[in-house]
């Protein structure tokens, strides 16, 4: 699916008076799931930066009706949410959850497993800054190795929890991976899952100026670089077919790629390990496992019907 | 009406059906199991027309129905002890949403050790949620009540979700008569769903986002005379029920053998009818005595007390729930409700972790209390009736242990 971005509706979805900080990537995103979905949806918000994104009630910064919720139970409240509109006879609604990568892959994990591997009718947005950013920075288990956060002072030790890949092995409808550095590509992904029925998990990146220490203006760029050092590679899982992303595929070449270093020096966050070779080496070896993992996924969930009966669901 | 033989778990499972429930989600749990395995059973049997959400936990299982309930939808939910606890957070979030929801609460002690028998620990450690509170005695009043919760939760004048607790085994598996009403009485009763809002994409509505502290503080205010409120609403559900369906239990409490009465005992659950049945055994040696069992803690029936009990001699609470460092639960709210009247006062600990009780321990708890209070009036915060096993080896209160 290609998209336009002039033919995209220009409606307000951020207001004056949401408390972002600015060069957020949460707002930048949250634009972009406006534009993709226009009117007809809500949104359920477990605890995190994008509670406090809304500002102040009895008004709200973001033009969309959202049922906040407690930290852990963001895919539960959803589905219950879609499960009340059906059972009225209002099929129509889209529920999505925009949650962070605490909400998502730690204290929400289990609601998220529950509602994937029942199959429930949502769209479940995980906004990757890569830490508790609404707390202060601290770790979560999709920090990556070797960052900086305010409970690993001397860099995290462990590498990144791998979501989408643990989505993918539920077995649901709609697995992607997006960066608010790539509008486009994310907005597309968010129409076609809108048009699937069942569980659709999207995972979007989201560089934050304030938890990685980077200039404000660089959001965008950060995450496209996360992108181009091969990193964050960008794909799609839909119905047992796997597929990088057009924008990404060229990145499977290593000699294509943009040298790691690039996108680490940009980041305070990484400022400790910038003249630590071995350190930086540690982060290229992740890179390599990364792009190894999608070529087995290439592999395992490729259109060839043989191969997939070979693997059954992985 | 159809009279069945009904289990506790199954006369709210009818309830819920004859309610029209739209969004039903639990997780299994002793003793509450059955109650879902039922309501599963009638939905997939075409028998209620409702969602079933088969959650991976408790947290799920009320976020879940809370969910469904902002879409617009009725929603039930049912849990015991630990899988309460779980649920903690959301009990308190949804209270504050104003979301009317209702919950069945199967009353289990809380481990560890693990144990699934009866006490009140798991429902009244929900009190201060902003809940209303209900504990039936018998199944038929576990039908009743849950198929009032709905309406009383529903009101206007309260949109407060609700809990109906029943008593672990005791009620839970055990089976009684139950009458269940007709759908079409039940449908002319019971107004479809209403609630203060609904987050849809046409309603613009964002809930719990930021508030003002003021006006967060305004909101528990609005809470706490919505309470207020509900006990007037309660009193009205019961009094028509009792029109309509024929049968009311006296609203906020239930008043057993009171009015003659100079001596009363205040219980709550099932073992009031092993209260009753000790007064039912002193009437006929002519000693004053009734029983007041509470059916709503919350709101707590502060008024109607006062009303009932303020020239009585003495009033012996018994509490199947303790707060540690403190005195059993009904007794502290029992005793503030009571100051400044001079009344002789007890509190007895009693029946935790499922320890029976029975008629003849009550009974002898009355007479020891009014010869204690003959000789003047007491005030007893605690006292604890110990298991048989153990009873002579350690002192009934304990705070003698660290006398000695
Ligand atoms: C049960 C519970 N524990 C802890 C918190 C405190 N808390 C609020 S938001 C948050 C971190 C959110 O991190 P993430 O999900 O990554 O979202 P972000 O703020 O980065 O957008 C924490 C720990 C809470 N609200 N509830
Ligand atoms: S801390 Fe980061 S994610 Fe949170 S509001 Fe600020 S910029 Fe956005």
């Amino acid at each position: 699916m290609t998209v336009n971005i002039k033919r995209i509706p220009k409606k307000k979805f951020l207001m004056p008076g949401n408390a972002a900080c600015p060069g957020c990537p949460e707002t930048m995103g949250m634009r972009y799931l406006k534009m993709a979905l226009g009117d007809n949806f809500v949104m359920v918000i477990p605890a995190g930066c994008s509670s406090v994104i809304q500002g102040i009630a009895p008004r709200s910064g973001i033009y969309a009706p959202i049922l906040n919720i407690v930290f852990a139970a963001g895919a539960s409240a959803a589905a219950g949410m879609k499960a009340g509109f059906e059972s009225i006879g209002r099929k129509d609604v889209e529920v999505v959850v925009w949650a962070g990568d605490g909400g998502t892959g730690d204290i929400g994990f289990q609601a998220l497993s529950g509602a994937a591997e029942r199959d429930d009718d949502i769209l479940y947005i995980c906004v990757d800054n890569e830490a508790y950013m609404n707390t202060g920075i601290q770790r979560s288990s999709l920090t990556p190795y070797g960052a900086w956060t305010t409970t690993t002072w001397t860099g995290k030790r462990e590498h990144k929890k791998n979501i989408p890949l643990i989505m993918i092995a539920h077995g649901v409808k709609y697995v992607a991976t997006a960066s608010v550095g790539y509008p486009t590509d994310f907005i597309a992904k968010v129409k076609k899952a809108s048009q699937i029925r069942g569980f659709k998990y999207i995972h979007l990146l989201a560089p934050c100026p304030v938890g990685w220490r980077f200039d404000p203006a660089l959001t965008g760029e950060i995450g496209q670089l996360a992108v181009k050092t091969g990193l964050f590679p960008l794909y799609e899982y839909e119905n047992g077919k796997f597929q990088l992303s057009p924008l990404a595929r060229r990145y499977k070449d290593p000699s294509k790629r943009v040298p790691v270093i690039e996108y680490l020096k940009l980041q305070g966050r990484y400022k400790h390990l910038i003249n630590k070779p071995e350190e930086i080496k540690k982060i290229e070896e992740y890179i390599e496992s990364i792009w190894y993992m999608i070529d087995v996924l290439e592999k395992a969930f490729n259109p060839k019907e043989e191969a997939r009966k070979l693997l059954g669901s992985l | 009406m159809v009279v069945k033989t009904l289990t506790g778990n199954y006369a709210v499972a009818y309830a819920v059906k004859l309610a029209r429930v739209n969004v039903v989600s639990a997780y299994p749990i002793t003793p509450q199991t059955t109650i879902v395995e039922k309501l599963s059973e009638m939905i997939e049997k075409g028998e209620l027309n409702a969602r079933m959400i088969r959650v991976e936990s408790e947290h799920s299982a009320l976020a879940a129905v809370y969910g469904a309930a902002s879409a617009g939808a009725r929603a039930f939910t049912a849990t015991s002890s630990h899988g309460l606890l779980y649920m903690h957070e959301v009990v308190w979030w949804a209270a504050g949403s104003r979301i009317p929801l209702v919950m069945a609460v199967v009353t289990r002690a809380i481990g560890p050790p693990w144990n699934i028998h009866v006490d009140h620990q798991d429902i009244l450690d929900q009190r201060d949620s902003g809940w209303i509170i209900a504990v039936a005695q018998e199944n038929q009043e576990v039908l009743d009540l849950t198929l009032q919760a709905f309406k009383i939760s529903e009101d206007p004048r309260v949109y407060l979700p609700m809990m109906v607790g029943l008593d672990g085994f005791i009620l839970s598996h055990t089976t009684a008569p139950v009458d269940i009403p007709d759908q079409e009485l039940v449908d002319s009763w019971l107004p479809p769903r209403r609630q203060p809002y609904i987050i849809a994409p046409e309603s613009e509505v964002v809930m719990g986002n930021i508030a003002p502290d003021e006006d967060h503080f305004m909101m528990r205010y609005s809470m706490a005379a919505s309470m207020e409120a509900a006990k007037k609403v309660i009193e009205e559900v019961d009094r028509e029920y009792g029109e309509i369906f024929g049968r009311s239990y006296g609203g906020l409490v239930e008043c057993y053998k009171c009015e003659d009465a100079e001596y009363f005992v205040v219980i709550m659950g099932s073992w009031a009818g092993d209260a009753k049945k000790a007064v039912d055994t002193l009437r006929e040696q002519n000693v004053p005595v009734g029983v007041v069992r509470i059916r709503f803690v919350r709101p707590w029936p502060r008024e109607k007390l006062l009303e009932i009990l303020s020239g009585a001699k003495g009033v012996l609470v018994f509490d199947r729930a303790v707060s540690m460092g403190s005195t059993g639960i009904l007794f502290s709210e029992v005793a503030q409700t009571l100051y400044p009247l001079n009344i002789s006062l007890k509190g007895l600990v009693a029946g935790l972790a499922g320890v029976d009780v029975g008629p003849s321990r009550i009974e002898a708890e009355i007479l020891k209390f009014i010869k204690q209070t003959e000789e003047g009036a007491i005030y007893t915060p605690t006292e604890w009736i110990l298991p048989e096993k153990y009873a002579g080896r350690y002192p009934s209160s304990p705070k003698e242990v660290i006398a000695k």
